[in-house]
């Protein structure tokens, strides 16, 4: 039987000395190539959920698996390293380093991940022709590729910080309100450009928002505050 | 590893300004401090080859301190003078090679005026074993006169041929003047950084001779001996101040010291010039150590300024940290990023601060050389430098911890989405 990519089971976490749970989770289930689309208002304990998905948090009680593998059960650095492995994250905005140009700031998901900067370059014969292939996917045109990052609009900053997220084909690419400071037009454009890499990578998405109307593509759909039992019991209270 | 210090030295390229003037204010305040070090130790070491070649300082009995410093220094007055005869006893001793008899007790404008014989210019040596040279003229020859030091020279604005007048007494004005024999500048010695800069060189002879008509300190009233006629008294000097001696063979030091102090006939102190100039120096040298501590401040305060800048970009910084930790930096990356930039700031900011400092020296060491008789030598770094740079590397080392620390704890507090 094959892991599941994601599978959560009984979670909750509190925060240092706060006095309730900030979430809770019975259970949740994603397969490979799953593209779920997490609809949250904030509060709502979306980014709780990435830093315990990414391993820089610890649930209080529960347990997540990631590929068949226990977070749980692993040291920090570990964690660390299984998500430089298996897991690539784009933020709602300011996601490139300003210092890097844009192949840099592409690449730099291979510099702490040996497994994908060997992926990319079986993908793209070497490191700069993967960049350069995703970069043309995700319609970065030649002449942006050797301009300051900064210089570069929001909407291509986040076309750049998709490839990072992509380069050596992670398992797993959570997105976290990527879309929230594009207009509606580039909204969904990005989303279908995403939704494509990742078909293409049998990649499995989460894809946070706020936004309700983004959720057509996705292939399915869950309410956070719904799920998180956590937030559900304050809001009845 | 590797990719963290290019990703380091990338991040702070991004902010060069600021660290720019971080890596400047570290620059100057090693160079300052090198800098104040090495003028120190020269300081100290032409300090210490005030004399040289000169085995023995005889003078009375007193404290060696205080010989050294009315027979080199021409500081302070004598107790006790020696007795002509105990120095030519001194002088036929057969381990002596040479004496430099020094008599002291006028001025000049405040420079001191030593009597002595031409021995003084054959013989005196300073620094690494630095004869006396003429800047110009010879050394006296006739009865009046003079060889005055470099100091003397500029200070005064002297030339060969000029008259000056001595005084009776240490110190400055008000005091009884030799008026009535005045002495005739024939040589002027060149620079030496030493106190011969700033003496006024006389024979024996002549300060026997202007004291003919002097008693007790003040001229004798209504008795006086015009200049012509004092070659017509016996001018042989009664006593001297102290001898600097010069033996045949080093090996006789103790031998001849012990000689000296257990004179019979009047109480003498023979000190060793090298050993009694330390403890001299352990007086003068507090001030030299108090400006190396203040020196020492002044990179203390750059180091803080350092750790300041790093700390108040840390906030800018919170994005960029997230992101690294989310492509899989751990923790421990994010601490070496940060206390790495601090390291790599002071050691760009010491290596210019070297290159500075030795640009400096190299430019002004002539100047220097001739305006203060200091040798500042160009070296690049020295051994014991290299201590005190190894203890200012070691500080950053531990200074730049804190803001790698702070970093750390953000890091962890933060995860992958800074709170700002």
């Amino acid at each position: 039987m094959v892991n599941p990519v994601i599978k959560i089971e009984n979670l909750a976490f509190r925060y240092p000395k706060a006095d309730s749970f900030c979430l809770d989770i019975q259970e949740l289930h994603a397969d490979a190539g799953d593209r779920i689309f997490i609809y949250g208002h904030s509060g709502s304990g979306k980014s709780t959920l990435l830093g315990l998905l990414g391993g820089v948090l610890s649930p209080e009680r529960g347990t997540i698996s990631l590929l068949g593998h226990e977070l749980a059960t692993m040291s920090s650095s570990d964690r660390d390293r299984f998500r430089a492995d298996h897991i690539g994250f784009i933020f709602q905005q300011f996601n490139l380093i300003p210092y890097l140009s844009v192949t840099d700031n592409v690449l730099l998901s291979c510099r702490f991940s040996a497994r994908r900067s060997d992926r990319a370059i079986v993908s793209g014969n070497t490191l700069q022709g993967e960049v350069a292939r995703l970069l043309d996917h995700l319609d970065i045109a030649m002449e942006l590729r050797h301009r300051p990052v900064t210089k570069l609009s929001v909407g291509q900053q986040q076309r750049v910080a998709a490839a990072r997220a992509l380069i050596g084909s992670p398992e797993i690419v959570i997105a976290d309100e990527p879309t929230s400071a594009l207009d509606a037009e580039r909204q969904k454009a990005f989303l279908d450009l995403l939704s494509r890499e990742c078909i293409a990578a049998d990649t499995t998405l989460l894809f946070v928002s706020h936004d309700r109307r983004l959720a057509s593509g996705f292939s399915r759909e869950i309410d956070l505050s719904s799920l998180n039992r956590a937030q559900a019991s304050q809001e009845a209270a | 590893m590797k990719y963290l210090i290019s990703l380091a030295i990338r991040s702070a390229w991004n902010r060069k300004l600021t660290l720019g003037l971080t890596l400047m204010s570290i620059a100057l305040s090693i160079a300052l401090f090198i800098g104040v070090e090495r003028v120190r130790q020269d300081a100290e070491d032409s300090f210490a080859q005030s004399v040289s070649g000169t085995d023995l300082v005889v003078g009375a009995r007193t404290s060696p301190v205080q010989l050294m410093l009315y027979a080199v220094f021409h500081i302070g007055d004598a107790t006790n003078n020696i007795h002509w005869k105990t120095f030519l006893d001194i002088a036929a001793n057969p381990s002596v090679a040479w004496t430099i008899p020094v008599s002291m007790g006028d001025s000049h404008h405040g420079f001191p005026v030593v009597g002595t014989s031409t021995d003084y210019f054959a013989h005196f040596h300073y620094s690494d074993s630095q004869p006396l040279v003429f800047s110009s003229g010879k050394p006296f020859a006739g009865l009046f006169d003079a060889v005055i030091g470099a100091e003397v020279a500029e200070h005064l604005g002297y030339h060969l041929g000029d008259k000056i007048i001595l005084s009776h007494g240490m110190g400055g004005i008000g005091l009884a003047e030799h008026a009535d024999k005045p002495f005739t500048i024939t040589g002027i010695l060149a620079r030496t950084g030493t106190p011969v800069d700033r003496t006024v060189h006389v024979s024996l002879e002549a300060i026997e001779a202007i004291h003919l008509d002097w008693q007790g300190g003040a001229k004798i009233p209504g008795f006086s001996i015009p200049a012509q006629y004092v070659t017509k008294f016996d001018l042989t000097p009664k006593e001297v101040t102290a001898i600097l001696v010069g033996l045949k063979n080093r090996a006789a030091v103790f031998k001849m010291q012990r000689y000296v102090n257990e004179y019979q006939t009047e109480p003498l102190l023979a000190v060793l010039p090298g050993v009694a100039l330390d403890q001299l120096w352990q007086v003068v040298g507090i001030a030299e150590r108090a400006l190396l501590a203040v020196s020492g401040m002044v990179v203390v305060v750059g180091l803080c300024g350092l750790v300041a800048v790093i700390l108040a970009s840390l906030n800018e910084r919170r994005r960029e940290l997230a992101i690294l930790r989310s492509v899989g930096a751990r923790p421990l990356d994010v601490f070496l990023l940060l206390s790495a930039e601090g390291l790599f700031i002071t050691l760009s900011g010491t290596l210019t601060g070297l290159v500075m400092l030795t640009a400096i020296t190299a430019t002004f060491a002539p100047m220097i050389q001739s305006h203060y008789g200091l040798m500042i030598a160009p070296t690049f770094i020295s051994y014991d430098e290299l201590g005190l740079l190894g203890i200012v590397i070691g500080v950053s080392l531990l200074a730049s911890l804190a803001p790698g620390y702070s970093a750390y704890k953000l890091s962890l507090s933060d995860g992958l989405t800074p709170r700002i």
